[in-house]
């Protein structure tokens, strides 16, 4: 197995171009896993983490640009005020090893129904930024990013170079079961983000289908049903809660039952919606 | 000799800190699986990937073409005796002509890189024919058309145990309650050295819970005398019981002697749960009768441990399953049967608390049940039934050293109750789901629970259970110094430091070097049934008094000389000594009757839960313990077992299962096989008892398992207080709250 180090953006898509079977590494918490459980045998490492940019995050014309490499840790540091979704959701990776080397990038290049920072990307409408030699870059909207279990949108020539996502303009919340108290993979996961401003409510939906998804359905509910200026009837966040999880298509394995994701899944949506929106009357009332 | 002072510093008593703390905590230490010389190869098994299946042919010769392999070894090559097994050979080294369980060693590789020797034994072609898999413990002890997993039949043990015949009560309550196959998951694999000697013996250094048993089952299958296998024990990653069959030891040794090379092996995590024995899952129906105060007429119960495919220490699960089935509690008619029975499941053998904790679970769910009936407390039915010294247990036998449970109990349930969170505003991490944040609060409720166990301490039903010790006091750079050598394994528990100490008590020397366990000194026995610190320390002790007489006399006859100056002129002085406790009985085939235990030891558990009842989240609040340990050793090293031990129960409550679907493993990793995090496991609430029993060394009564016993139960008994739901059935998991059946 040959190990490739780029130093330089251009290196690194050059390198993925001539040999495409090249496996990208970054925190490598999922890469080295599985080449030690002899699950993939990859022909070459390429090894990004010396390609500095890809460890900056900056903020131009009120968009968020987080390059593939910054890690859990800092983004929980550095932009949980901007992000709450997202460093909620990355405060449940793993344990604080694996939060200084994971990255929000090998969590969308892995594409596992199960990554956290899908839901929060989805709900707060994440754009992803690759980009190959070839063809130079494309914005993937998150929503098209994830085709199947484990698979992406990617281009074999294509790296992720940054993350795309507005500062939160409203609260966002982020929950997951899982059967231990730290340190579990998600037994299904929910995220709410308000978008006040266009009177939305976006949503993201992870480990109860082959891919982490929106529950389209309870967002146009929420769009036709919701006033923006009064408290939020507990039939609503119930009916919400059952359309999540009715937007989901969970299985049974050994992280649980079908039917208990979707119950959950009704609840922890429920839960979040309500979260958010005692947030955002009280923000609203404060300012009145 | 008046110069002895036994209040050293670092005695018995004393919080010595253990020599191995530090290097454990800085990653230092050397465990088995960092063993290395430069000119060793690597070991790998091929294993089967059928729960049962006949094997038509097996043929190396692909692994044999590949680079760097030296070797490669099926059955037909074992040297002498091709079965092994800790109660009865009858474990094949390597699969003859048939598998019984997903996991089992079917051939073995040598290679000079373990990726190597990996690779070559997946190129090794095994032709099975897949058979019937015996997978439903049920039937197969009960339908007599179900396959025969054994020649001799699919019951390996049945132990009744009957006393009187009333079997009617104005009171009865009855249950069906089942334990999932726990895993001891020490954190250290298997794993081991051998290294082939000039003489045509082999030198092992290996992770191991009992090197004499282990040896003497290696030395027949490699055609050796016991003489010409050495062991060392090397560093052990914990034990739990996983540890007591053998793993890779003989493999090892047959590729060493085969290569004529230091082989070493070890297990990756997932090769680890194939690697080892695991709790048995039971079964067991109840039905307890008692008047209308609550006090019990009878026990009856039918228990079902599903031992897997081979025998390991099953019988003597059984055995303690049947002979503490009822409690620690005065029950004038019992009926039990307790059943181990073979299958096409993953084999299980010792694990903590080894056939006590299933029956604890289910006696003391009754037990709450009972309380309900009759309208009184958890804690009072517990106190108007508990045994104190005098009574007698299911089996006849009486309790003859103080066993003060009604006590127990009421300290525990004096102890102050956690407070109640105050609304809002909560630390997410104090909530069931922790960061995960699946509620700021909605659908908590809290509950409390208690949980009471009985274990017997060393090995019981007759067998002849001893440790052997040798000690030398000499002069080192002109000060006394004492050597302890033993083959007792330290496989965390603290057994090296209370061996010291014990040295340094009975010899007024402070300077004491414990060598390292070897078998070129007697059999120490085994490190489980928390048999050590009581036979091992039993051991030091005698070796020490032994010493301590010689050097008494050394002294009468030089009167005026310091003990340096004795030293001087007599030279080291040695002694060695077995020991052994009391012996124990078999119980009566038929009716369970007869001292089969030599000492019994108690622990009391209250915990206190906030669940989500919700989403079926739990979070375990407190736990609190209250434990008669007779005489404190180390309070240090106690205290870590007793949380230590209340940890391993809460998984069991809470998470720990290895999930098995017709016969195969679904979790054979820590991604999904969950073990407490420090965000699982509460501060604990711990009261320890020193009320000796005059049997013992020190008093001191063994400390290891019970709390394993009863934290699962009080764990269970507070979540069904918080949810109201019958929970019939560890671990308990979130849809069993959230979504009963
Ligand atoms: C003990 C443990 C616990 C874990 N717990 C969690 C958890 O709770 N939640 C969770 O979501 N995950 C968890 N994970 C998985 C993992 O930590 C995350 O998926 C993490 O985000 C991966 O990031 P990384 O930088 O380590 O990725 P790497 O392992 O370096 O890469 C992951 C994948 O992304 C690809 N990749 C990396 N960078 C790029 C790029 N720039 N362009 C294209 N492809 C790229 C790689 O080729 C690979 O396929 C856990 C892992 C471990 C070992």
């Amino acid at each position: 197995m040959d190990f490739i180090r780029a130093t330089t953006w251009v290196d690194a898509l050059a390198a993925k171009a001539a040999q495409p079977g090249a496996v990208p590494i970054q925190g490598g918490t999922d890469v080295m896993v599985e080449i030690n459980f002899d699950v993939r045998r990859p022909p070459a490492l390429l090894d990004l983490t010396p390609v500095a940019e890809l460890a900056e995050w900056s903020e131009r014309d009120g968009v968020l640009r987080i390059g593939a490499g910054v890690t859990y840790a800092r983004l929980i540091a550095e932009l949980g005020d901007r992000l709450p979704g997202l460093a909620q959701a990355s405060r449940t990776v793993g344990s604080s090893q694996i939060r200084n080397r994971g990255t929000v990038g090998g969590n969308l290049g892995a594409a596992s129904p199960a990554g956290d920072a899908h839901p929060p990307l989805l709900a707060g409408d994440a754009v992803i930024e690759a980009e190959s030699a070839a063809r130079g870059v494309r914005m993937i909207p998150a929503a098209e990013f994830y085709l199947g279990v484990k698979r992406n949108a990617l281009a074999p020539d294509e790296l992720i170079r940054a993350v795309h996502v507005r500062p939160a303009a409203g609260p966002q919340y982020f929950a997951k079961v899982g059967t231990r108290n730290a340190m579990v993979i998600a037994v299904c996961s929910v995220a709410v983000a308000l978008h006040p401003g266009e009177r939305r409510v976006g949503t993201g939906v992870g480990s109860a289908a082959p891919t982490p998804l929106r529950a389209a359905e309870a967002e146009e509910y929420l769009a036709a049903e919701l006033d923006w200026d009064s408290g939020l009837p507990a039939p609503v966040a119930a009916r919400f809660g059952e359309l999540v999880s009715a937007a989901a298509s969970p299985i049974d394995d050994v992280r649980g039952t079908a039917a208990y994701r979707r119950h959950a899944l009704a609840v922890l949506a429920r839960r979040t919606l309500t979260w958010a929106w005692n947030d955002y009357r009280k923000a609203a009332e404060r300012c009145a | 000799m008046s110069g002895m002072d036994t209040r050293v510093a670092g005695g018995v008593g004393a919080s010595a800190l253990r020599p191995d703390g530090t290097l454990k905590v800085t990653g230092e230490f050397a465990y088995s699986s960092d063993l290395w010389l430069d000119d060793m190869v690597w070991g790998v098994t091929l294993r089967s990937p059928h729960p049962s299946a006949r094997i038509r042919s097996i043929d190396v010769t692909p692994a044999l073409a590949m680079p760097g392999v030296l070797c490669a070894l099926t059955h037909e090559d074992v040297p002498g005796l091709k079965f092994h097994g800790l109660d009865h050979p009858d474990t094949p080294v390597l699969a003859i002509d048939r598998v019984r369980y997903q996991g089992e060693p079917v051939a073995l590789v040598a290679a000079d890189h373990p990726e190597r020797a990996r690779r070559a034994a997946a190129a090794i072609v095994v032709d099975y024919e897949v058979t019937e898999a015996v997978t439903d413990p049920w039937r197969a002890a009960f339908d007599p058309s179900c396959p025969k997993v054994q020649e001799g039949g699919n019951v390996l043990r049945h132990q009744p145990v009957r006393v009187g015949s009333v079997f009617e009560a104005p009171v009865v309550v009855t249950g069906e309650y089942e334990v999932g196959m726990q895993d001891q998951a020490p954190l250290g694999p298997e794993s081991g050295l051998a290294v082939p000697a000039e003489d045509g013996g082999v030198d092992l250094f290996v992770a191991t819970q009992w090197l004499h048993v282990d040896r003497d089952q290696i030395a027949p299958c490699l055609g050796l005398p016991p003489e010409k296998v050495r062991m060392t024990l090397a560093g052990v990653g914990g034990a739990f019981g996983a540890r007591e069959d053998l793993s890779m030891q003989i493999h090892a040794c047959m590729l060493a002697l085969r290569t004529g090379r230091p082989v070493k092996i070890v297990y990756g995590r997932e090769e680890s749960f194939f690697g080892h024995v695991h709790r048995h899952p039971a079964r067991m129906r109840y039905e307890h009768g008692a008047t209308e105060d609550g006090r019990l007429v009878y026990v009856k119960a039918e228990i079902l441990l599903d031992g897997g495919a081979y025998r390991s220490s099953s019988p003597a699960v059984v055995g303690n399953a049947a002979s503490l089935g009822a409690g620690p509690y005065e029950v004038p008619n019992v009926a039990i049967d307790a059943y181990g029975v073979y299958t096409n499941n993953p084999p299980c053998g010792a694990m903590r608390g080894f056939g006590a904790v299933q029956a604890c679970f289910a006696y003391e769910s009754q037990m709450d049940k009972l309380a309900e009936a009759c309208g009184i407390s958890p804690v009072e039915v517990r106190v108007r039934n508990a045994v104190s010294q005098g009574s007698r247990l299911i089996t006849g036998q009486v309790i003859d050293s103080p066993a003060p449970l009604a006590e127990m109990l009421r300290e525990l349930e004096a102890f102050p109750l956690p407070e109640e969170p105050a609304a809002g505003g909560r630390d997410l991490r104090a909530l069931p789901g922790g960061v995960a944040q699946t509620t700021h609060g909605e659908g908590v409720r809290r509950g409390v629970g208690y949980g009471v166990g009985i274990k017997n301490i060393c090995f019981s039903e007759g067998f002849d259970d001893f440790s052997t010790a040798r000690v030398r006091v000499e002069l080192a750079g002109g000060e006394p110094h004492v050597l302890v050598h033993t083959a007792a394994a330290e496989v965390g528990q603290g057994l090296v430091t209370v061996q010291a100490q014990i040295a340094r008590t009975e010899l007024g020397i402070d300077r004491v070097t414990v060598a390292p366990a070897d078998t070129r000194v007697g059999s120490a026995g085994s490190s489980s049934a928390s048999r050590q610190s009581y036979v091992t320390g039993g051991a030091v002790k005698a070796a020490c008094e032994a010493v301590r007489a010689r050097l008494d006399k050394l002294a009468e006859e030089n009167p005026g000389l310091t003990l340096p100056e004795l030293l001087e002129r007599s030279g080291p002085v040695e002694e060695t000594r077995e020991y052994r406790h009391r012996p124990t009985y078999p119980m009566d085939p038929v009716t369970g009757q007869g001292d089969s235990h030599t000492q019994l030891a108690l622990c009391v558990h209250r915990a206190v839960v906030d669940v989500d009842v919700e989403l079926g989240l739990v979070k375990v609040v407190e736990l609190a313990a209250v434990q008669d340990v007779g005489r404190v050793l180390n309070p240090l090293a106690l205290e870590g077992q007793i949380h230590g031990g209340t940890a391993q129960g809460l998984g069991l409550a809470l998470m720990e299962e290895i999930q098995v679907v017709d016969g195969r493993v679904r979790n054979p990793s820590f991604t999904d096989y969950l073990i407490p995090t420090i965000l699982d496991m509460p501060p604990m609430r711990v009261s320890i008892l020193e009320n000796a029993d005059p049997a013992a060394p020190y008093g001191l009564r063994g400390a290891g398992e019970p709390p394993t016993l009863s934290s699962t139960p009080a764990i269970a008994a507070a979540v069904r207080a918080a949810t109201g739901r019958p929970l019939p059935r560890v671990p308990i998991r979130p849809q069993d709250i959230a979504l009963p059946a």
